[in-house]
């Protein structure tokens, strides 16, 4: 961006204004749907400001990993779509939605929100896999909180689906078994422009931030993963305020993701 | 002779599934919408005339127009698909940009792309012409010239009767003889822009089929136009 | 012999058929299938006579010789710079029409525009392949200092402007913002930040109720609650340099020109004119 604009945008930042009017620490409002996609054992589609973004479970049976015989298997993958902006292109995953699936996938995997052992079928022979998907369809803000909570409202309402007589998975027919979560970790962007700390910014703010960091919490004091981005750096000050941001934040989220089932 | 044949839907041989159709859905694309026929969903968006590089594949004479489809990975029936371009899914990208080229007129646009990008949240039969149906109202909803609206819907045979929008459940009801021929046609002058053809079909039954299908095509363009005016109200403003 | 079927004034979309028989002149936006004249383009129906023309709500800018337009510079050429205009065409700005300063070959470019500096420019050319040159020698034009651009709709821009520049001066003059309106629907402002969310939100408010009547009266309300003081309707300021790119489009308007033309346009403009004349000569 511009030097000149984003000296605007911050100026405007020190009088506690933001280009769309919000003050630095607003949310977006945040509407969140279910089960809606026919083919997917989950899904949740989240929508803030004029973001939005699905998420899709696909499980299946399949051989566990050699070094963790009794544990299904979790994967989480994102795709920036062409389709939601018009700067992303086709091609192979660019390293924004790498980061974003791998920011989201250890906020589960490390904090154990999901007990793989339970997704065990046999041991050594045949597990579940929960494969998480995430895909904006109109993009305009950052991915990984948006993307996160779609991941976690789906997450919640998945459904395993039902395995015949002869151990073939039948995906036409949802069990009423609910994939359990033990808690459901919320992933908070706090972005530095100048000064000031900002939370849920647009396409158009994203481009203005200086350093961002991503603070993913489990409840109201334990941390599960940490991102840093942007290239300027961040005090150890900076650093202890966004924690404290995040946390507030993930507990006005998590007022809404409650609300869903 | 043809078979006892009740569709499992309950539909009548001739009748297509519910219809959802939607225009400007995606803020950030110059036009887009959304069709859902049955449990098949597509988003289409619409990115263009823009600038085209690498600059060899710029025509002088005109714009062009390039389709990409893609299947959400959670939107297969069955497992998870893999992402990224199969060949399936560049061939129906390629068949989509011929179905629905015929409709547009690129010239007032020389040397630029009209990129259209179609996306699948979950498919039950019929994809590609969900695709294209999305995708013809999303170019006109971008504001594009084009003679007519490009709806498409699939015709078979399954058991020796003759349906039109074969869902999942239908495709592979025939293992010896099912067919299915997806269609799509300009509805003002009835001329095919898609057509291809999977499984055995008596000629005879081929000509019938192409009859059959056009009622339920200029329905579907209908719903296409019905999506445009309802994003605009009669006096051109956005609702 | 012919009967029109859809409404004047009405959303028409592509294959819609407006009117039946051989009476009517299909302009642009419009073709003729055998008897039928049928839009060819999602628009509003305008029927002149018996000419019938659909005027375009969507679509991209198209760059059009003397248009005053805001562009961001993307590329530093030897022989000047590339601007993004909006438009699937990119402008260029020779050495020449950047400054009345003499610019020798070799100098340091960017001591007069940056990489995504914006400014205010005017169309100098287009060429049939839609190289685009621009000058930001003239009243008005310039470098842009700061603010912030927004998109609008280009087919919405002369709503935004309103007549005599009524309708844009009635939100700088209520929210003391600079604006400047580029006809490729990027518009620049500048002002206190509060102030700037309201203009930004009255913009918004002209580009989606364009067409419904009393515009200007419902924006003055609108205005008026936000800022919780009462707005004066405002005559046109001829001495504001900022407007001065404005008579274009004054001009335009009065000219009944539509906002965004296509070549399709100019290209049926002659038949339909051509049978008009034969009409009124009989």
């Amino acid at each position: 961006m511009n030097h000149e604009m984003k000296e605007h945008i911050k100026q405007a930042l020190r009088k506690g204004r933001r280009l769309d009017g919000r003050k630095p620490e607003d949310l977006r409002e945040i509407t969140i749907e279910t089960g809606f996609l026919s083919t997917a054992e989950g899904s949740a589609r989240v929508r803030c400001g004029n973001a939005e973004v699905i998420a899709g479970i696909k499980m299946a049976m399949e051989k566990p990993y050699d070094d963790t015989p009794e544990d299904g298997v979790l994967m989480v993958n994102s795709e920036l779509l062409p389709m939601s902006n018009p700067d992303f292109e086709s091609g192979p995953p660019s390293i924004k939605s790498i980061e974003t699936a791998r920011v989201i996938d250890r906020g589960i995997r490390e904090s154990k929100a999901m007990d793989t052992k339970k997704l065990c079928i046999t041991k050594g022979e045949k597990v579940w896999t929960v494969a998480i998907d995430i895909v904006p369809i109109n993009y305009d803000g950052i991915l990984i909180d948006m993307g996160g909570l779609a991941a976690m409202a789906a997450l919640k309402t998945t459904l395993f689906p039902t395995v015949k007589e002869d151990g073939v998975v039948d995906y036409h027919k949802r069990s009423t078994k609910k994939l359990e979560m033990r808690f459901l970790p919320i992933p908070i962007t706090v972005s530095k422009i100048g000064d000031v700390f900002v939370v849920d910014p647009t396409a158009e703010e994203e481009k203005a931030i200086d350093a961002r960091l991503t603070v993913t919490t489990i409840d109201d004091k334990k941390i599960c993963a940490l991102q840093k981005g942007g290239s300027e750096p961040l005090s150890v000050d900076d650093v202890n305020k966004i924690v404290d941001i995040a946390f507030e934040k993930a507990a006005e989220i998590r007022k809404i993701l409650e609300k869903v089932n | 002779m043809a078979e006892e044949f009740k569709r499992p839907s309950g539909r009548k041989n001739d009748e297509s599934r519910p219809i959802e159709a939607e225009a400007g859905v995606i803020k950030a694309a110059d036009g887009s919408a959304r069709f859902k026929i049955g449990d098949t969903e597509a988003y289409a968006a619409v990115y263009g005339p823009r600038e085209l590089h690498p600059k060899f594949l710029q025509d002088p004479k005109t714009g062009i127009l390039r389709c990409n489809y893609n299947m959400m990975p959670f939107s297969g029936d069955g497992t998870r698909v893999r992402p990224g371009p199969s060949r399936r899914s560049k061939e129906i990208s390629l068949v989509t940009e011929k179905a629905l080229i015929p409709v547009m007129n690129l010239e007032d646009y020389p040397n630029t792309v009209v990129d259209v990008f179609i996306e699948l949240p979950q498919t039950d039969a019929g994809s590609r012409c969900a695709g294209i149906c999305a995708a013809s109202i999303a170019l006109a909803d971008a504001g594009l010239v084009m003679k007519d609206m490009v709806p498409a819907i699939s015709v078979g045979q399954v058991r020796r009767n003759l349906i039109v929008d074969l869902d999942g459940a239908e495709e592979h009801m025939d293992e010896n003889e099912g067919t299915d021929i997806p269609i799509a046609m300009i509805p003002s002058t009835e001329e095919i822009t898609l057509m291809q053809g999977d499984g055995i079909i008596d000629r005879d039954d081929l000509k019938k089929a192409l009859e059959m299908v056009k009622p339920a095509l200029k329905k579907i363009a209908e719903e296409q136009r019905k999506a445009l005016l309802n994003k605009y109200n009669s006096t051109g403003d956005q609702k | 012999m012919g009967e029109l079927i859809a409404k004047e004034k009405t959303t028409v979309v592509p294959g819609q058929v407006i009117a039946k028989g051989m009476d009517f002149l299909p302009s642009h936006g419009t073709y003729r299938l055998k008897d039928d004249v049928i839009a060819n383009r999602l628009g509003i129906l305008s029927v002149e006579g018996k000419v019938l023309k659909t005027i375009p709500i969507n679509g991209r800018y198209l760059p059009r010789k003397d248009d005053v337009i805001i562009g961001k510079v993307n590329d530093i050429l030897m022989s000047g710079w590339r601007m993004d205009i909006n438009s699937p065409y990119s402008a260029v700005l020779p050495l020449k029409d950047a400054s009345f300063d003499y610019i020798q070959k070799g100098a340091d470019l960017t001591k007069y525009f940056r990489l995504e500096d914006y400014a205010v420019a005017k169309i100098t050319s287009v060429t049939s392949q839609n190289l685009v040159d621009i000058t930001v020698k003239g009243p008005g034009l310039r470098r842009l200092r700061g603010g912030r651009v927004i998109k609008v709709s280009p087919h919405k821009v002369p709503r935004i402007i309103g007549k005599k520049v009524s309708m844009v001066s009635m939100i700088k003059n209520g929210t003391g913002c600079k604006i400047i309106v580029g006809q490729n629907g990027l518009v620049w402002l500048e002002g206190e930040p509060d102030m700037e969310v309201v203009a930004v939100s009255a913009l918004k408010k002209i580009q989606d109720e364009s067409h419904i009547s009393g515009l200007t009266e419902r924006i003055k309300i609108f205005l008026e609650k936000t800022l919780g003081k009462k707005i004066e309707e405002q005559a046109p300021n001829e001495d504001n340099n900022d407007n001065k790119g404005h008579e274009y489009v004054s001009k335009r308007e009065e000219n009944n020109k539509h906002p965004v033309p296509s070549r399709t346009h100019n290209a049926d403009k002659p038949v339909a004119e051509k049978l008009t004349q034969k009409t009124e000569e009989n």
